[in-house]
C-alpha cells in the first residue's frame, strides 16, 4: 500500500519545465527523500502536492485517491515549511490548536490533544510560551507537532533544517528520524544537503533539472550510483574525465585527459569506445602505496586534518588533484607535503559514466 | 571620557531640533491653548479664571452635537478607509508582482502631488449641479432636471475618504508586505478556509498596521477643514468649523481656545477607547519591530 503516488506529474512555468515526468510511489510509514540542488524543482514538486501549485499534467495519488482536485486545505497532507511559519501572534498551544479549530473539534478534545502531541515531541507543558521564547530545535519540534496532531496520511518537510545551525542541525536529522519512528507516519522530506538525506531516509530520489536520476535507498545511492550525477552529487567523489580506450565484461579503460590509464565498472550502456566519460572514485576508498588493481604516481600536496574524515591531498603526474581518504588516521601511513607517494585502489571502486551533454 | 563627551554632543545636536519643534510648535502652543481656554473676559483687558467656558459648551447642544456627529461621522470614514484601503494594501503587499508594485504605490501617492484645496474643487466640478455627473445624468435621461450632488453628508465622507485613504495604505502595506507568504499558506495547509486564514492570520498579523492606519485617519479627518466645508457647504456642521468661527468670526479666543482643547481630548479619547476595546497598545502597534 502506497500513501502517496505521482505519476508523471510534469509543471511548465511558460516555455520552462520546472518538474518534468516525475513517477514515485512512497510506501506506508517510510522516509522518503528527494535530493537534489536548489532549482531542480524538487520545491516546486512538494507544492504540487501540498496544493499550492497545480501540475500541468499527471496525477497525484494520496492513499490510492487522487487530490488533484481537492484544495490545499483540505488535502491530507501537512507541510512543515523552510522557515517553519509559526503563527508569531498566537502562543504554541494556539498554533497547535489551529489546525483542530478549523476542523470543528471541541475545545475539551482539543485540550486533550495538545497537550499529547507536544508530550510527543518532547515539550510538555509548553501551550502558554510564546514562539519567539523558543530555541531553534524547539520551533522544529512544535511545526512537526502542528502538523502532526491532525494525522496527516503525509507529512511534507522542505529542508526545515537550514536555518539551524550546524551542530543542532546534526541533532535534528538522528531527532526527525525518532519521530518519524514514533508516528509511524509516511515523511517526504526535501533537501539539497545529501548527509541529511542519507542519514534519515529509506528512500531517496535525487533529482536534477526537472527529472528523477535515480530513486534508491541511501546504500544504493552511495554504491550503486546509476548516473553520474548521483555519483557526484552523492557523497565525495574524485572525478577525471576522458575517454574509453576499450570496452569488456562492464569493465572499461578509459585514458584521462592530461596522462594515465585506469580500469573502472562501466556503470551505464552508452559507454562505446572512443567516448568521453567520467570516472568516479570515492577518497575512502583510494589509499596511499601500491599494491591493487589501480595504481597511479602523484606528489603528496597538503594533509586536510578533519577527524574522521581526513584528506590527503595528492597532485598525480597528469595533473590532476586527488582526495585520498582511506588510512590517513590510523598512523600507518606516515607521509609528508612534497613527497612522492603512489596511490591505489581496487577496480571495483571505479565507476564509469558517459559525459552528460 | 572624550569619547562619551562627542556621544552626548552629537545625541544633543540630533535631538535639539525634535525637543525644539515639539516644545514650541506643539506643547507651547497647546499649553497657551489651554491656558486662554480657563479664562473668561468680564470687561475691557479684565479677566477671571475658571471652567465658564467649558460649562458654555455643554449648556449648548449645537455645540457638543456638532463634536459627536463629527466624531461619528470620522468613525465613519474610518472604516470606510479601512474597507477600501485595505484590499488595495493587500494587492499591492502580496498579489502584484515585484516589478509592478512600486508603480502601483506611486499610483496612490500620486493624488498628494496636488493638493486638498485643488481636489475639493475637483470633486465640485464633478458633482455640483451643472457638472459631469449632473449633466451626464441628464444626457441619459436618468433625471429630468440637474441634480445637486454636493452639500450633503454622503458627499462629505466621501470625500473624507479619498483625501485619507493613503493613510490607510501606507501603513498597511508595510505591515502586510513584512509577512511571510509560507504564513498563509500554512494556514491553508492546515486546513483553514480563506474566511478563517483572513480572520485568524492575515488581520492579527496585519494589526499593528489597521491600527496605526486608523488613529492617523481618524484624527485626520476629525481635524479636517477644507474638505467638509468644501463639499458640505455652510451646513456640514464640522467641529472645525465652529473653532474657525469662534476665533475668527466672532473674535472669541476663549471659547475657540476651549473647542480646541476638547476636540483633542475628545478625539484622543476615542483613540484610547478603540486602542482597548481591539485589545492594542500604543506600544505593540507604533513602537514595533
Amino acid at each position: 500500500m502506497h500513501d502517496l503516488q505521482c505519476e508523471s506529474l510534469v509543471k511548465r512555468f511558460g516555455a520552462y519545465t520546472a518538474v518534468n515526468s516525475v513517477s514515485f510511489n512512497v510506501p506506508r510509514g517510510s522516509f522518503f527523500s528527494i535530493l537534489g540542488p536548489s532549482g531542480c524543482g524538487k520545491t516546486t514538486l512538494m507544492r504540487m502536492i501540498a496544493g499550492f501549485e497545480a501540475p500541468s499534467s499527471g496525477d497525484i495519488r494520496i492513499k490510492g485517491k487522487s487530490v488533484l482536485s481537492t484544495p490545499p486545505n483540505k488535502r491530507p497532507v501537512k507541510m512543515v515549511f523552510q522557515h517553519l511559519a509559526l503563527f508569531p501572534m498566537m502562543n504554541v498551544g494556539e498554533n497547535i490548536a489551529y489546525g483542530l479549530r478549523c476542523r470543528g473539534e471541541n475545545k475539551a478534545d482539543i485540550g486533550g490533544k495538545v497537550a499529547r502531541v507536544l508530550d510527543r515531541v518532547g515539550l510538555p507543558g509548553t501551550e502558554h510560551k510564546q514562539v519567539s521564547q523558543l530555541s531553534g530545535g524547539q520551533k522544529q519540534r512544535i511545526a512537526i507537532a502542528r502538523c502532526m496532531v491532525l494525522e496527516p496520511d503525509v507529512l511534507l518537510l522542505d529542508e526545515p533544517l537550514g536555518a539551524l545551525d550546524l551542530k543542532l542541525r546534526e541533532r535534528m536529522k538522528i531527532e526527525l528520524k525518532q519521530l518519524q519512528h514514533q508516528f509511524e507516519t509516511t515523511f517526504l522530506y526535501i533537501t539539497h544537503d545529501q548527509s541529511e538525506a542519507l542519514l534519515m531516509s529509506d528512500n531517496v530520489a535525487v533529482m536534477n533539472a526537472g527529472q528523477f536520476e535515480q530513486i534508491g535507498s541511501p546504500q544504493e545511492l552511495y554504491n550503486n550510483p546509476k548516473t553520474g550525477f548521483v555519483a557526484g552529487f552523492v557523497g565525495d567523489s574524485n572525478r577525471w574525465s576522458g575517454r574509453v580506450v576499450s570496452l569488456s565484461e562492464g569493465k572499461v579503460r578509459v585514458a584521462i585527459d592530461g596522462g594515465g590509464e585506469v580500469t573502472a565498472l562501466a556503470g551505464d550502456n552508452r559507454i562505446a569506445a572512443g567516448g568521453s566519460v567520467e570516472v568516479f572514485v570515492r577518497p575512502e576508498a583510494i589509499s596511499i602505496g601500491g599494491g591493487r588493481d589501480e595504481v597511479l604516481g602523484g606528489t603528496v600536496e597538503s594533509l586536510l586534518f578533519n577527524g574522521a574524515s581526513s584528506r590527503i591531498l595528492v597532485r598525480m603526474d597528469n595533473g590532476h588533484l586527488v582526495e585520498v581518504g582511506q588510512a590517513v588516521m590510523d598512523g600507518s601511513v606516515t607521509v609528508s607535503p612534497g613527497e612522492k607517494v603512489q596511490i591505489c585502489w581496487s577496480q571495483l571502486h571505479g565507476r564509469a559514466f558517459t559525459t552528460a551533454r | 571620557m572624550a569619547r562619551t563627551d562627542v556621544g552626548k554632543l552629537s545625541f544633543i545636536l540630533l535631538f535639539a531640533p525634535f525637543a525644539l519643534w515639539i516644545a514650541l510648535l506643539i506643547i507651547l502652543p497647546q499649553l497657551g491653548i489651554g491656558y486662554i481656554s480657563l479664562r473668561e473676559k468680564v470687561g475691557p483687558g479684565e479677566y477671571t479664571f475658571g471652567f465658564s467656558n467649558y460649562v458654555a459648551f455643554l449648556s449648548e447642544p449645537i455645540y457638543w452635537n456638532t463634536l459627536l456627529r463629527t466624531a461619528w461621522m470620522s468613525i465613519l470614514v474610518t472604516a470606510m478607509a479601512l474597507a477600501v484601503g485595505f484590499p488595495v494594501a493587500y494587492y499591492i503587499a502580496k498579489i502584484a508582482q515585484r516589478r509592478s508594485r512600486a508603480a502601483l504605490f506611486l499610483m496612490c501617492l500620486i493624488p498628494l502631488w496636488v493638493s486638498d484645496l485643488v481636489r475639493a474643487f475637483g470633486w465640485i466640478v464633478i458633482l455640483r449641479e451643472t457638472g459631469l455627473v449632473s449633466s451626464l445624468l441628464q444626457k441619459i435621461g436618468l433625471v429630468s432636471g440637474p441634480v445637486e450632488l454636493l452639500y450633503n453628508d454622503a458627499t462629505v465622507v466621501m470625500g473624507l475618504v479619498y483625501t485619507v485613504v493613503l493613510f490607510m495604505i501606507v501603513p498597511l502595506v508595510s505591515t502586510l508586505d513584512g509577512m511571510d507568504n509560507s504564513l498563509i499558506e500554512a494556514g491553508y495547509n492546515l486546513g483553514g478556509s480563506r474566511l478563517t486564514v483572513f480572520r485568524r492570520i492575515v488581520v492579527p498579523y496585519a494589526m499593528p498596521g489597521i491600527v496605526a492606519g486608523c488613529i492617523i485617519v481618524f484624527m485626520l479627518t476629525a481635524g479636517s477643514y477644507l474638505t467638509p466645508i468644501l463639499l458640505g457647504g455652510k451646513n456640514s456642521m464640522w467641529f472645525t468649523e465652529q473653532i474657525y468661527e469662534q476665533f475668527v468670526t466672532r473674535y472669541n479666543w476663549e471659547s475657540g481656545a476651549t473647542f480646541g482643547v476638547l476636540l483633542l481630548v475628545f478625539t484622543s479619547f476615542v483613540v484610547w477607547l478603540g486602542l482597548r476595546l481591539t485589545g492594542q497598545s500604543l506600544a505593540s502597534t507604533v513602537a514595533k519591530d
